[in-house]
């Protein structure tokens, strides 16, 4: 068990100028080719997004309201697809085929939109099947950044991808935005370069990405009792349990982004700038935090470095040395030592991971406090964008991370896809719950519940992990 | 083998760049297909021609013959010598509300906080208002929209970004929502009534406001889009039949309160403009097809007419 924890760091290399003998590493190929897939396919995805308003108002005459509440329905039902994405790829040991079969049918309904025309159930099928295509394929790629990284570096991949993810999201808005000004307001364009965008992160993922070799991953059979064992697991059930709860306190973005445009007293039109400022503080944070949070991870255990022989090798009395003093320090910290402790590898995940995606919530909350209007203006757009975009660079790729570390590597695409469905559907909980709350309360008071809500929510995640 | 498949790889990719590159020269080389004429209604309108993604501003005659304009806007209206145009403006992409004057010069500039959806001028060409949706920011994300109404004071230059400051009276109570969302603004001819449409939750209300008052009254419930007939007696508007019914489109006599269903028009989804005090236009989609406008009879006397096809925005001015 545990194989991607103790498996030798393949790309590590010892960088002679660093002169306390830290080592520099690179990441792994799949990580930057996963990124660029990611980055492709969020060009394509987001051209979409920015265009659908302008397609439905202005190419078929439909308002939002057709199929708003079809859409609500649909990505409830997308989250079970996620679980089955993970399930799948694990069982079959194909993550790349299970991604592949995401990334395409996404792909194509890029194509299906302009024959579906102006009904309101074609096109929120279309989407919905777009977003299936998501749901299949998230769990599998990720659990393949996973399974191609070193665990001690697992923070600083997932950054990695994540930025080249969010570059991806900013670009597709650009994209459109240079269709419409500049070539046609008609849609078929957009659908078609949209396309081609989809299929070019589909090309690089089935020509450039490989399937986790076996090594990795081992041979051993999953089915649905080692599904179900996942639940067993006490650190994953906490992780997941702890993330449902902060998402479920954590308001929907759009919210964040109404309140702070009234809040701070600029005018309307900044609304729809408001989530790229978000975007950019993720993007350019991502990877820094993903690798502070692999340092983190690594404080308290004792340096492996320190224990080389004078040829720089790691004897096997020197790696017991190394783990009897992790096992000491373990204790000293946490008491009694636990049985799973001891079944860990060279590398003991720490809960560095853990206290960033911790920390992101705290900044989270700074957000929702800077929401009530200590000062006004442009100051409280930039510092409430800022902390909103840390939140994001905190949690989302460092989540993944972190629950890495907690689960097998042949159930490592089952148990990432129970994390992040814990914590979506808390978020779609969470956002229509507060839809409901402000057909009766006003902004302040959504605001009080929401600080109250975060507050006790961070309180019960201390008691959650310590117990 | 892993060259092999590299190769097959890159070639790959160059092949859906080149199909990437040729397909939008011949989509830029291919634009000029003829503006056919529409038919005959007996009235000259403008509207907007949506034709192969052109959005250009045009003018139909009362014989149908079509007179090519050159303002390109997504919705357009004109009245009392003042025209606006609200349009692409910028990355995002984000819009502007363009007020141009009879000489067809931008006299003001207002940029928008979303898609545009419904424009309006008072008929004096002194009141511009607008309604945008704002999508990304429903607070029952994800799929949901809100709406921002605004308008623009020509007399005194006040721009009024969403009707949401303003005080309403709900059902006979003094209430403010936060998802209040307005929309369908028309002004009346006395250029401070006005009527909208006010949603909050699933329900919707017609509302009767007051521009110098700041304040809005709900008068009546399920009205959408509300359009004021030019003599100030009637309301054209579009309601649902059922929770997730088709539109219809309705007039309401604000005097005896008497409502007539228009027919032949479900599926509509628009602001109709009155081109006179008995002939309504709007836009709707025929059947999987592009969206077209039609003119129909205010009492509920005949079917829908179809004038002319790929337009929307049908403004009488």
């Amino acid at each position: 068990m545990y194989v991607a924890s103790v498996r030798p760091a393949r790309s590590s290399t010892v960088d002679p100028s660093a002169g306390d003998g830290r080592v520099r590493r690179q990441l792994p190929g799949t990580v930057f080719a996963l990124g660029t897939v990611s980055l492709l396919t969020d060009i394509s995805a987001e051209m979409i997004t920015a265009f659908m308003p302008v397609y439905l108002l202005f190419g078929l005459q439909m308002s939002y309201l057709a199929f708003g509440v079809l859409d609500g329905i649909y990505t409830g039902a997308t989250a079970l697809l996620r679980l089955a994405g993970g399930y799948v790829a694990d069982r079959s040991r194909r993550h790349k085929a299970v991604a592949v079969a995401g990334y395409g049918l996404s792909a194509v309904t890029k194509l299906v939109f302009p024959m579906v025309g102006a009904s309101a159930a074609g096109i929120g099928g279309v989407l919905a099947a777009d977003r299936a295509g998501k749901g299949l394929r998230t769990a599998p790629r990720d659990a393949m950044i996973s399974l191609a990284t070193p665990a001690d570096q697992l923070g600083t991949a997932f950054g990695v991808h994540r930025t080249m993810d969010t570059i991806g999201a900013l670009l597709g808005p650009l994209a459109t935005f240079a269709i419409l000004a500049w070539l046609t307001m008609s849609p078929e364009p957009v659908f078609v370069i949209s396309f081609c965008f989809a299929l070019l992160g589909l090309i690089v993922l089935v020509f450039f990405v490989r399937q986790p070799t076996p090594a990795t991953t081992p041979a051993e059979r999953v089915g649905v009792r080692a599904w179900a064992s996942l639940w067993r697991d006490r650190r994953l059930r906490g992780t997941v349990i702890a993330a449902a709860v902060l998402g479920l306190a954590s308001m929907s973005d759009a919210f964040v982004f109404v309140v702070l445009q009234r809040v701070s007293g600029v005018s309307h039109w900044w609304l729809p700038l408001l989530p790229l400022g978000t975007a950019l503080v993720f993007l350019a944070a991502a990877t820094p935090v993903g690798m502070l949070a692999d340092r983190l991870d690594r404080v308290g255990e004792p340096s492996v470095d320190g224990l080389r022989d004078r040829d720089g090798h790691l004897t096997r009395r020197r790696i017991r040395l190394v783990l009897d003093r992790t096992r000491l320090v373990r204790q000293r910290r946490q008491g009694p030592s636990r049985r799973e402790d001891r079944d860990h590898g060279v590398h003991q995940p720490g809960r560095g991971r853990w206290k960033v995606f911790f920390a992101g919530h705290v900044a989270l909350l700074g957000a929702y406090l800077l929401l009530l209007g200590p000062f006004g203006g442009l100051p409280l757009v930039l510092a409430t964008l800022a902390l909103h975009g840390l939140f994001y660079a905190a949690t989302d790729g460092v989540l993944m991370a972190h629950g890495a570390t907690l689960v097998p590597a042949r159930l490592r695409a089952s148990g990432l896809s129970i994390v992040q469905t814990g914590q979506a559907v808390a978020r779609l909980g969470s956002s229509i719950l507060f839809g409901l709350m402000l057909q009766y309360v006003g902004f302040g008071t959504a605001m009080a519940v929401a600080i109250a809500g975060l507050v006790v929510a961070l309180a019960a995640v201390v008691w959650l992990v310590r117990t | 083998m892993i060259r092999h498949r590299v190769a097959v790889g890159v070639i790959a990719i160059v092949a859906v760049v080149l199909f990437g590159i040729g397909y939008v020269v011949w989509t830029m080389s291919d634009r000029d297909a003829a503006a056919a004429p529409g038919t005959a209604s007996g009235h000259a309108f403008s509207f907007v021609d949506f034709a192969d993604g052109r959005t250009r501003v045009d003018r139909l005659g009362p014989d149908g013959a079509r007179s090519v304009g050159s303002l390109r806007c997504q919705r357009f209206y004109s009245a009392g010598g003042t025209s606006v145009c609200l349009r692409l403006s910028g990355v995002g992409p984000s819009y502007s509300a363009d007020v141009l004057d009879a000489g067809g010069t931008v006299v003001r500039s207002v940029p928008l906080p979303g898609v545009p959806s419904r424009v309006r001028v008072s008929a004096s060409g002194k009141i511009v208002s607008w309604t945008v949706f704002v999508t990304g920011d429903s607070y029952l994300a994800p799929g949901g929209f809100s709406t921002r109404t605004g308008y623009l004071d020509l007399r005194t230059g006040t721009l009024v970004e969403s009707l949401e400051d303003f005080s309403s009276i709900v059902d006979g109570r003094p209430e403010r929502r936060v998802d209040f969302n307005y929309w369908g603004m028309t002004v009346s001819s006395d250029d401070r009534t006005f009527y909208a449409t006010l949603g909050s939750g699933q329900q919707n209300w017609l509302v009767r406001g007051d521009l110098a008052t700041r304040s809005v009254t709900t008068i009546r419930p399920g009205v959408e889009c509300p359009s004021l007939s030019p003599d100030g007696t009637r309301i054209a508007f579009k309601q649902r039949g059922g929770r997730l019914g088709a539109w219809q489109l309705n007039v309401l006599d604000l005097r005896s309160g008497n409502v007539i269903t228009l027919p032949g028009t479900g599926g509509v989804d628009d602001q109709a403009a009155w081109l006179d005090d008995r002939t309504l236009a709007y836009a709707k989609v025929p059947q999987a097809s592009a969206p077209a406008i039609y003119t129909s009879p205010a009492d509920g006397s005949g079917e829908p007419r179809l004038v002319i096809g790929s337009a929307a925005s049908p403004s009488p001015g």
